[in-house]
């Protein structure tokens, strides 16, 4: 007898398998996923531009012989010492705690072989790290750990943490088995608790106010430190706009691709805007302000790849920061650790339980025997050749369009592929002159 | 040899230059500030000894981070008085507004008047004595040092707390989540006594409740979650 035929069974999109299985885990456990990490869903990203190059209206540069120009300085509104770096990529602010000292030492060996800057994190500023970053930002956060007057004058910027794009209006949390008698020494708390980071600053509520502390710190440290406000990717024009008024060197916008050390996933993906969606906000606040290039804009939140950089500047960024693909580049999801991602449940790629402290590439852990794989020497000179090749991208995407400095890029050097890409970029639909939002149309 | 810094004449930059370069001196020198006129961030980043008396009342941030100086407002201080403070004496004859001593490390920080909300949030090993009462939400996630209150404290007192001690001789408006009252030891009646005399209380030990934290809320117990 003929057998009938029977559909495939069909999986649903909306409870799709791995929806399924995080309300399995939800289940048995009562308690919602922390992880580390930034966005993991797809969001309209840089891919979705491209940059249309030399034409009949515009000459290109010659590569590897004409001079692209890469260098930066950020903080020159204010500050009697602006930072200079040969590179617009920066390093973004990590902390100790959540990433061993010897990651901080590679991160910091990395960046002043590439001629930029690292920063710190929450708990405060180390050894290893001061002593091999030549160029170091401060961050005064919330919780203020191991905050101090000595290391705010041997800082050569100061970043006051509003926000972060994965968890904009969100604090943090370490959890304790990453709270050694180092870690909880710099943060004046008992060893083996969980550590709460503030979601707000104890002594200021709003931009008034934090015009006041400004000035506090200026008035401490000389008026020589620039002082950077990073945002998180929430209402850029008005953060930005209100960073301004606060007195801001430089404003650091992270967009909700940027990554945190320990967060509720629900938090990660549905708080904040995308980084492509943050940028021209931003930059047309510092315009109608008449602020831009005057307070210098790094843009942070999934930056990859040279054109990452190359499109973030010529949507009017100065520079970018990066701190998850930093870490790639230390060694964090590489395929050499495979067999121990698996024992943690997971895989090359997607290790995103940061908080457990059990990395096996041993950069996200205070654990010492695993500390021990990252060697901070090799690791910073595969940050440096990594930072090397998204400036080398990037001046070779600048010299196609024509460009002597790659802060020469702009918008009309790109466009997009898709129609969220062209309406938050503001750039022409790729075959078009027109883009969602744009006047006259 | 005591010096007067008129603020009519000498602006807040000037001022702070003078006062910053004479405490790294190390001359324990003294100084009078005149007409301060409610300024913003005065005798802030202090780092050596040296005296300094304030005659009125300050703005935000007055002795913020102080390190080893003396600072003496003769008047009342503005929100976050003795910000961060490291060590050192800071004393408001008045009152302070918001945040005094928040976040504060190390020092002795004197208010001989009352001290509005958050008084010590988020200290980490500061000594605050306020002669008055406090307002709601003080010593909130505090995690080391003592706090001494002569009279009452508004709601949520010591909220979220970690390992600060508290210690109130008026009545508590309400305890914040994982703030309890505990048992005066000797060595916290010692405690007392010392910071007592240090500000020139005048209070006996004995008339004190400590305050400390339950320890239930350091770590994540889903359990927990209604007391958030």
């Amino acid at each position: 007898m003929e057998k009938t035929p029977q559909t495939d069974p069909r999986q649903s999109w909306t409870f799709s398998n791995s929806i399924n299985s995080e309300i399995r885990r939800a289940a048995a456990t009562g308690i919602y996923d922390i992880r580390g990490g930034g966005a993991k869903r797809r969001v309209p990203h840089f891919d979705d531009l491209l940059f249309l190059g030399a034409s009949m209206s515009r000459y290109p540069l010659e590569g590897y012989r004409e001079k692209c120009e890469t260098s930066v300085t950020l903080g020159t509104r204010f500050a009697k010492k602006p930072i200079e770096l040969k590179i617009p990529v920066t390093i973004a602010g990590m902390s100790f705690g959540a990433l061993s000292g010897h990651a901080k030492e590679a991160l910091g060996r990395g960046a002043t072989l590439a001629g930029t800057s690292t920063t710190t994190g929450d708990g405060g500023m180390t050894e290893e790290e001061r002593g091999h970053s030549e160029k170091l930002v401060y961050q005064y956060l919330p919780s203020r750990y191991g905050m101090n007057p000595d290391d705010l004058r041997r800082a050569d910027a100061i970043e006051i943490v509003v926000g972060q794009g994965a968890k904009p209006g969100g604090g943090g949390m370490l959890l304790g088995q990453k709270i050694t008698e180092r870690v909880a020494g710099m943060r004046d708390l008992p060893v083996g608790i969980d550590q709460r980071s503030a979601c707000r600053h104890p002594d200021w509520t709003g931009p008034d106010d934090l015009e006041i502390k400004i000035l506090e710190i200026r008035e401490i440290t000389n008026w020589e430190k620039p002082i950077y406000i990073k945002v998180g990717g929430a209402r850029p024009y008005y953060d930005v706009a209100l960073a301004v008024k606060a007195g801001a060197d430089v404003v650091v916008l992270d967009g909700m691709q940027g990554g945190t050390a320990a967060t509720q996933d629900v938090f990660i993906e549905h708080v904040g805007q995308p980084t492509l969606a943050c940028i021209r906000p931003a930059v047309q606040a510092l315009q109608d302000l008449g602020m831009h290039r005057e307070v210098q804009l790094v843009v942070s939140g999934g930056i990859r790849t040279g054109a990452d950089v190359a499109k973030a500047l010529a949507l009017g960024a100065d520079a970018v920061a990066i701190g998850t693909a930093a870490l790639i580049a230390l060694g964090d999801n590489d395929p050499k650790w495979e067999a121990e991602y698996q024992k943690l449940g997971s895989t090359t790629g997607a290790y995103d339980d940061w908080h457990e402290g059990r990395d096996p590439a041993g950069i996200t852990t205070q654990d010492p025997e695993l500390m021990q794989r990252l060697d901070p020497v090799a690791a910073g000179r595969r940050l440096r050749n990594y930072l090397n090749v998204l400036t080398l991208e990037c001046q070779t995407l600048a010299r196609a369009c024509g460009h002597n400095h790659v802060h020469n890029l702009e918008p009309e050097d790109l466009c997009a592929l898709t129609m969220e890409a062209a309406a938050m970029a503001q750039v022409p639909l790729a075959g078009t002159n027109w883009y969602p939002g744009k006047p006259g149309f | 040899m005591t010096t007067t810094l008129d603020m009519t004449a000498t602006d807040l930059r000037a001022v702070n230059t003078t006062l910053q370069a004479a405490a790294k001196a190390q001359a324990n020198e003294a100084y009078v500030i005149t007409n301060p006129r409610g300024s913003h961030a005065m005798a802030c980043g202090l780092d050596g000894p040296l005296n300094v008396t304030i005659k009125g009342s300050t703005g935000y941030y007055c002795a913020g981070m102080n390190k080893e100086a003396t600072v003496t407002v003769e008047g009342s201080a503005g929100p976050g008085v003795a910000e961060n403070m490291m060590s050192g004496i800071v004393t408001i004859e008045g009152d302070a507004s918001q945040y005094a001593g928040a976040t504060g490390h190390g020092g002795l920080l004197n208010i001989k008047g009352n001290a509005s909300s958050r008084c010590g949030i988020s200290m980490k090993g500061i000594d605050i004595v306020v002669h008055g009462n406090i307002g709601h939400m003080s010593a909130f996630m505090a995690q080391k040092g003592n706090l001494v209150v002569l009279g009452d404290a508004g709601d949520a007192l010591g909220d979220s707390l970690y390992e600060a001690r508290l210690f109130v001789r008026g009545s508590v408006k309400s305890l914040g989540a994982d703030c309890i009252e505990k048992e005066m030891r000797p060595e916290h009646i010692e405690t007392l006594k010392v910071l007592l005399e240090k500000a020139g209380a005048d209070a006996k030990p004995e008339e004190f409740k400590r305050y400390g934290s339950a320890r239930k809320l350091y770590n994540f117990n889903i359990d927990h979650a209604d007391e958030y």
